[in-house]
């Protein structure tokens, strides 16, 4: 046992502490925890009081006890009595005990906190650190609530000492995290801020921790504290390395509070006032000089402490991004370090560089660094670095590099870790594509990518080529033949075959003119894979063969004789077997002209949102939004229309911001997936659906109304499209008031009668969508302003109003939304609905915003409609007719007959029903053809009953079918307005 | 099979290591160190899977035992072969301990060889094996020594050899019983049964048949049955039979025999072995009774009273009598007063132990105690575990006696009335215990 110091020591712990550790086996050290838990019981029971010391010592035995893992269950009331004794020693002691022990146990807290509160209100120092440490190592919800009042006011008091504001602070802080809603900072505010100006540099390091905390919560109560802080921090940065006396480490001045004050201002834009950012400026420009000088001290702590401020300073140059000369300097800077000895410093050199690239200012001083880069990517030991080194490539490459950075990630590939190669293939990818200048190029480097690294290569990927391919004329020839030549490899990967089945299936008359690659020399080269794929692979094969049927009939018979053998026609996967056979039918029972219709070559698809790079966002999660971003920007070069980048920016808000809709704009992420993998949902569709890609795509989409307003936009947005004028103003007038409502408004209201959720309004800027809820006569409506742009939108408002006589029928209230949308941000605006009486027209949004200076006008209706405030009534067949006949005066009916504009789906046409908000009837009507509804309208003056009747006539030919709608309600607008509305929905 | 045979010492270090098969590697001791010796709870159970490998073990005072295996074998088997294991070794080098193992290592590893091949048990007899492996050097043997070594190790009667002479034929059997019991506070008996076994030490020379009666129910209703009634034919005996519920043999005993007939004969080994073990359920004689008396006085008080009751012939003298009744966790003083023997509370076991060294049958004695309690914040309620006890009695509890024991040498010239004999009986305590 090392010796215990004469003052404090406490010699039967030491021995009981001693005895322990010598016992020989579990029982033993169980045989000595009882006697002694017996002893002290005996002495704690002893009628003789017992003095602070033996007291100190068995509680003490009892925390050593506790803490080898045995139960305690007494002695606390023993420990509590120590809080309130005078001696240093005794009451550390009995504050240990309690935090470590500590119960909720209602009257020991009572005793406690009366304890810990004479402690606060005593006037000696050291108890005052010791009550606070307490509580911040309890740091229940208990104890905040006993405290969160009291502490702020030692914090701030003007009479306490140095030593326990720090304990203050930290206790503040750690309450706060604890339970945010019951340290209420309010009135204190602006003097804890003042904090910052203390005099002792540990307040000032303890007040920041809190201060940082706080205003990442709310920025606005503490903005004060940015000039104080930039003060603070050049005061430290210019001081000599003795001014701090104690807080100068290994040379550098207080170097953890200016990490802290670094880290404070980057919860802040950059200063307004010229002055703090000037002297900010000042700072972080002597930060960089200071990094250039000689090193005052060969010791690591010394650098260690130097660098940790500078990469702090750096991020904050990072952060506000907009000093270029600062970020040339902090890019120069790093540039050393990438070549430094230390791996850590390499490391975090490349993290640092790796948002740099994406400044505007600093991009091109990342770019001169690319040699080094590739070498560190090339030779560094840590895979870790390796990945850093493989991001900051990515985050560099542009145009003019893309082909070097491409070729060398290829050539890393084949040695690369196993842990980031799928990341690599997706990113090859993707810069593959973005930077693509000519197609050929592209698809060599993805076919070579599939050949190095097949087994890392996802769907996406060679759903993409294909993609390419499709879209693009003028490559396919030249894909037909490189799948062709790498088709040939003794070995390829599956992928590979995949692609060469799909490929060659669509494309192979491009090259079946030279007689190396004739249509047998492509069949027999496909099918000499077959037996080495897997099933979905050997299907896509199948439907490839049918192809080549209809490319070069010269090949019918082998391919026939192939569908014919057994393998196929009686396989025992049944896809592959019902492939067989009815290729094999198609093939030997259509016409040619039949066959030809059948098997076109596919059309091109609509383009979306790469599917790679949604992949790369899904793996590498809303971190990567900044790279996403970035893409938005970079999204005029060659594939873009707007549409693309515009769609990253919204999908990345959604993964960064979970809001309640965002599965509702989260539908278009998800749908290009599925749409350009034409295999996923049913793997007939893949090379042979008769409907193409769109339609494939719109029988993904939940509702048909989204691909609808979907399909003519994205098909005139090809592949490649120049730098177009798709980022200019939409069809709106530039001007104050609110713009007349779109022509096609009304037709948005209409696809909204039958369902509350979806996207209202879309173009190349601006996507609305809205979720809504109706309760009886009120009704709640989620409107999602969905900035698709890079580029915030400035001074965005939104009014809702109601025209004409609407203003007494329908009670609207908006909540105001923010100015100021971020680009690819979405906010969201809550608009609450009463329903007076019944209505007609429906209320109007206007939106207005500024992009880019010019002012966007757009005026829209809301898809608030009487049916809204339906509330089923289920009735039997007697009660319904005898409800209608009441209702038999000619103004109480409304009927229409109309030509049915949709098929007659039987569930389609309930499901509307339902969602007109009307019960559904069954067995009323005689006829069950017929569709019966009831329902009341409920509105804050009366209620109005609705009966409804649909009566189609499905036998008539298609294009001849029509309905005949009748509505009886008690009020004759009623009936006319719900008649209008729903004879437009079928 | 056994794949491997390990003795560790308390710390968890390996004192001997025998791997008898590949499939078990170097890390097995290691698993077995970490997840048993030094597990943070108590491992109670003997057999422990590991990572799909079995270990069994067993613990004399502070050395662990344990025997390893990948496959799938008979857990009887491999403890009747680490029980038989310890027994060699005390045979060999007296009590098992740590010294004792250090000091005898090449010993132990020349046994482990020769008792256990590629993890088959083999020949575990004392007697045979102390005539090859012996502790004084290597004797050089000769030729005809060592034809009749492989003759009696390999024969039909591995366990002894032949031309044994004593001058004096003499023969002890003790019958050694266990009783376990387990009493409501009311005196209701939970459950009880007796454990025994018959250990046999013989020094008999030549290759004598031996004979062993007992009054087993079921021989004695058989002899019964050729005469008068059951119970005429209990009472013409002398003593009441009993029912066993289950026994097993030395491998000495001829088991075609006993079944046919229900006889015991055999040809013992030399020296000690024991020659059955049995275990009965019924008609116990429970020596003592213990009648328990608990009373809580507030909060902070606890009154307790013992009585116990022996209950056999007062000639007889019951011996190494302990009553140990547990005390609260929150115990702060115990004030004890008995009349006969010491009592103490022992702080360390949470209990007071009272000690009695000798007790004539059909006498009572009482302790009473009072025990201070410590209130405490826990609403736990004591558990109340049962008051045990142990003790030694003369007797058989489970109402066995030895008939005959029957010698036969038809080649030497002694009979049966010249060889000596001796029996004794023993009845310890097992687990005795009363609920109070």
């Amino acid at each position: 046992m090392p010796a215990v110091s004469k003052g404090d020591g406490m010699r039967g712990l030491a021995v009981f502490i001693s005895d322990i550790r010598n016992c020989k086996s579990k029982e033993a050290e169980i045989k000595r925890i009882n006697k002694e838990l017996a002893n002290i019981r005996s002495k704690f029971k002893g009628d003789k009081a017992l003095d602070g010391y033996s007291k100190k010592k068995y509680v003490c035995k009892l925390l050593f006890i506790f803490l080898l893992g045995h139960d305690i269950d007494f002695g606390h009331m023993e420990a509590v009595n120590l809080l309130s004794s005078n001696k240093y020693t005794e009451k550390q002691i009995g504050y240990l005990f309690i935090s470590v022990l500590v119960n909720s146990n209602s009257e020991l807290i009572r005793l406690i906190n009366n304890a810990i509160k004479n402690d606060l209100s005593s006037r000696n120092p050291t108890f005052m650190c010791l009550a606070l440490h307490c509580i911040a190592n309890v740091g229940s919800r208990e104890m905040a609530e006993a405290f969160a009042g009291e502490i702020p006011r030692i914090l701030v008091a003007g009479d306490t000492m140095d030593s326990v504001k720090q304990s203050a602070a930290l206790c503040l802080l750690r309450l706060y995290k604890a339970s945010p809603d019951l340290v209420l900072m309010g009135e204190w505010t602006s003097r804890v801020v003042h904090l910052l100006n203390d005099q002792h540099m540990g307040v000032v390091t303890a007040a920041i921790s809190l201060i940082t905390c706080l205003s990442s919560k709310n920025p606005d109560e503490f903005k004060t504290c940015v000039s104080l802080a930039v003060s603070r921090l050049s005061r430290i940065v210019s001081s000599a390395s003795t001014d701090l006396q104690d807080y100068t480490y290994y040379f550098v001045p207080a170097p953890w509070l200016s990490c802290k004050l670094l880290r404070l201002l980057q919860c802040y834009p950059p200063p307004e006032d010229g002055a703090v950012k000037g002297r900010l400026v000042e700072c972080l420009e002597t930060i960089l000089n200071k990094a250039q000088e000689p090193p005052k001290s060969k010791k690591v702590q010394h650098s260690n402490a130097k660098n940790a401020i500078l990469f702090e300073a750096i991020s904050l140059i990072i952060h506000y991004d907009s000093e270029p000369n600062l970020l040339v300097r902090a890019c120069n800077q790093l540039g050393q370090f990438l070549q430094h000895r230390e791996t850590n410093l390499r490391y975090l050199a490349l993290e640092s560089m790796c948002t740099l690239a994406s400044s505007e200012f600093s991009h091109e001083a990342v770019k001169t660094h690319i040699e080094t880069v590739i070498n560190a990517l090339k030779t560094e030991r840590d895979v870790s670095v390796r990945q850093r080194a493989a991001d900051l490539l990515y985050a560099m490459c542009d145009r003019s590099n893309a082909k070097q950075i491409v070729a060398e990630m290829l050539s890393y590939l084949e040695t690369a870790d196993y842990s980031i190669r799928e990341e690599m293939v997706l990113k090859v990818a993707i810069l593959a594509e973005k930077y693509a200048v000519d197609y050929s190029w592209y698809v060599d480097t993805i076919l070579n990518l599939i050949r190095i690294a097949g087994d890392y290569v996802s769907e996406e990927v060679w759903y993409r080529v294909i993609q390419i391919v499709i879209n693009r004329d003028d490559v396919q020839g030249y894909a037909a033949k490189t799948v062709f030549e790498a088709l040939q490899a003794p070995a390829c990967h599956e992928n590979m075959v995949k692609v060469g089945g799909y490929i060659l299936g669509e494309f192979g008359n491009l090259i079946a003119g030279d007689p190396r690659s004739s249509p047998l020399v492509q069949f027999n080269l496909l099918h000499s894979k077959f037996h080495l794929c897997s099933v979905p692979t050997r299907a896509l094969l199948l439907s490839a063969y049918i192809k080549f049927i209809n490319l070069f009939p010269e090949t019918k018979a082998t391919i026939q004789e192939v569908l014919r053998s057994d393998s196929q026609i009686r396989n025992s996967d049944v896809e592959l077997q019902q492939r067989a056979v009815e290729y094999l039918k198609l093939s030997s029972i259509a016409s040619t002209d039949v066959l030809a219709t059948v098997l076109e070559e596919m059309p091109p698809f609509p383009e979306r949102e790469s599917s790679i790079l949604a992949k790369l966002k899904k793996k590498k999660g809303p971190g990567a939004v900044s790279v996403e971003l970035e893409d938005g920007k970079e999204r005029g070069e060659l594939n873009g229309g707007g549409d693309r980048g515009g769609d990253a920016a919204i999908a990345a808000s959604n993964a960064s911001t979970p809001s309640p809709s965002a599965d509702l704009l989260g539908l278009r992420s998800a749908a290009p997936v599925s749409g350009a993998a034409p295999s996923a949902g049913s793997l007939l569709v893949d090379v042979f659906s008769e409907a193409g890609p769109a339609a494939s795509s719109a029988g993904v989409n939940d509702d048909g109304f989204l691909s609808a307003l979907h399909a003519p936009e994205a098909s005139d947005s090809p592949l490649v499209e120049g730098p177009g004028d798709s980022d200019s103003a939409p069809p709106s007038a530039a001007s104050e008031d609110p713009a007349p409502p779109l022509p096609e408004s009304d037709e948005l209201l209409n696809k909204f009668v039958c369902k509350n959720n979806g996207v209202l309004f879309e173009n190349q800027l601006l996507q609305i969508g809205i979720k809504s809820e109706y309760r009886q006569n009120l009704g709640r409506m989620y409107l999602f302003y969905g900035n698709k742009t890079s580029v915030q939108f400035v001074s965005f408002s939104t009014t809702v109003s109601c025209p004409g006589e609407l203003q007494s029928q329908l009670n609207v209230q908006t909540k105001t939304v923010e100015p100021l949308v971020e680009g690819g941000a979405q906010v969201q605006q809550v608009i609450n609905i009463e329903c007076l009486t019944d209505f007609i027209d429906a209320p109007l949004l206007n939106i207005k915003f500024r992009y880019g200076g010019a002012l966007q006008n757009i005026s829209l209706k809301l898809p608030v409609t009487i049916n809204k405030f339906f509330q089923p009534t289920e009735m039997a067949a007697a009660d319904f007719f005898q409800r209608w006949k009441q209702l038999s005066q000619p103004q109480q009916e409304a009927q229409k007959i109309f030509k049915a504009s949709h098929g007659m789906d039987t569930e389609v046409l309930k499901a509307k029903l339902l969602g007109l908000g009307t019960a559904l009837l069954e067995n009323v009507d005689p006829n069950p053809e017929n569709y019966v509804c009831a329902g009341v309208i409920q509105t804050k003056a009366q209620q109005v009953g609705c009966l409804l009747r649909l009566e189609p006539n499905a036998q008539a030919q298609p294009g001849e079918q029509m309905y005949r709608l009748t509505l009886r309600s008690s009020k004759d607008t009623v009936s006319q307005r719900v008649c209008d509305l729903l004879a437009e929905q079928f | 099979m056994i794949g491997g045979l390990f003795i560790y010492n308390h710390k968890g270090e390996v004192l001997i290591s025998r791997v008898y098969r590949d499939d078990i590697g170097r890390n097995a001791v290691d698993a077995f160190r970490v997840n048993v010796i030094h597990a943070r709870q108590q491992v109670r159970s003997p057999v422990t899977n590991i990572a799909r490998t079995s270990f069994f073990h067993v613990k004399r005072s502070n050395i662990w035992l344990a025997a390893v295996t990948k496959q799938n074998v008979n857990a009887a088997m491999v403890f009747e072969f680490l029980y038989k294991m310890c027994d060699v070794m005390t045979a060999y080098f007296g009590k098992i301990s740590e010294e004792n193992i250090k000091n005898n290592f090449v010993l132990i590893y020349e046994l482990l060889d020769e008792i256990l091949d590629f993890g088959y048990p083999q020949n575990s007899e004392t007697g045979a094996l102390k005539t090859f492996i012996t502790q004084t050097g290597i004797k050089s043997q000769s030729k005809e020594e060592q034809s009749q070594i492989t003759s009696q190790v390999t024969g039909q009667i591995g366990w002894r050899r032949e031309g044994i002479k004593y001058r004096r034929n003499e023969l002890f059997l003790d019958v050694l019983e266990s009783v376990n019991l387990l009493m409501s506070p009311q005196g209701q008996v939970l459950s009880a049964h007796v454990s025994g076994r018959v250990v046999m030490k013989s020094y008999l020379s030549g290759m004598p048949e031996c004979k062993f009666g007992m009054n087993d129910k079921i021989v004695i209703d058989k002899q019964g049955k050729g005469g008068a009634t059951e119970e005429a034919a209990g009472k013409r005996s002398g003593h009441q039979s009993i029912a066993i519920d289950d026994c097993t043999f030395h491998q000495c005993v001829r088991l075609s025999k006993f079944d046919a007939e229900r006889s015991i004969s055999f040809i013992p080994p030399d020296g000690e072995c024991e020659l059955m073990r049995y275990r009965t359920t019924k008609d116990i004689i429970l020596p003592f009774r213990v009648i328990p008396l608990v009373r809580e006085v507030g909060r902070t008080k606890l009154e307790v009273k013992v009585v116990i009751k022996s209950n056999f012939k007062p000639s007889l003298l019951a011996q190494k009598i302990e009553v140990r009744i547990p005390t609260p966790l929150n115990t702060s003083g115990v004030q004890v007063i008995c009349m006969k023997g010491k009592a103490k509370y022992k702080a360390s076991e949470n209990a007071i132990v009272w000690k009695i060294k000798r007790m004539a049958g059909m006498k009572e004695s009482q302790i009473s105690a009072e025990i201070e309690l410590l209130p405490t914040n826990d609403k736990k309620k004591w558990a109340r575990p049962p008051i045990s006890m142990n003790f030694e009695v003369p007797f058989a509890p489970s109402g066995l006696k030895v008939r005959y024991l029957k010698v036969f040498e038809p080649k030497l010239n002694y009979s049966d009335h010249d060889v000596i004999k001796w029996v004794r009986y023993i009845g310890r305590s097992g687990i005795y215990e009363t609920r109070c």
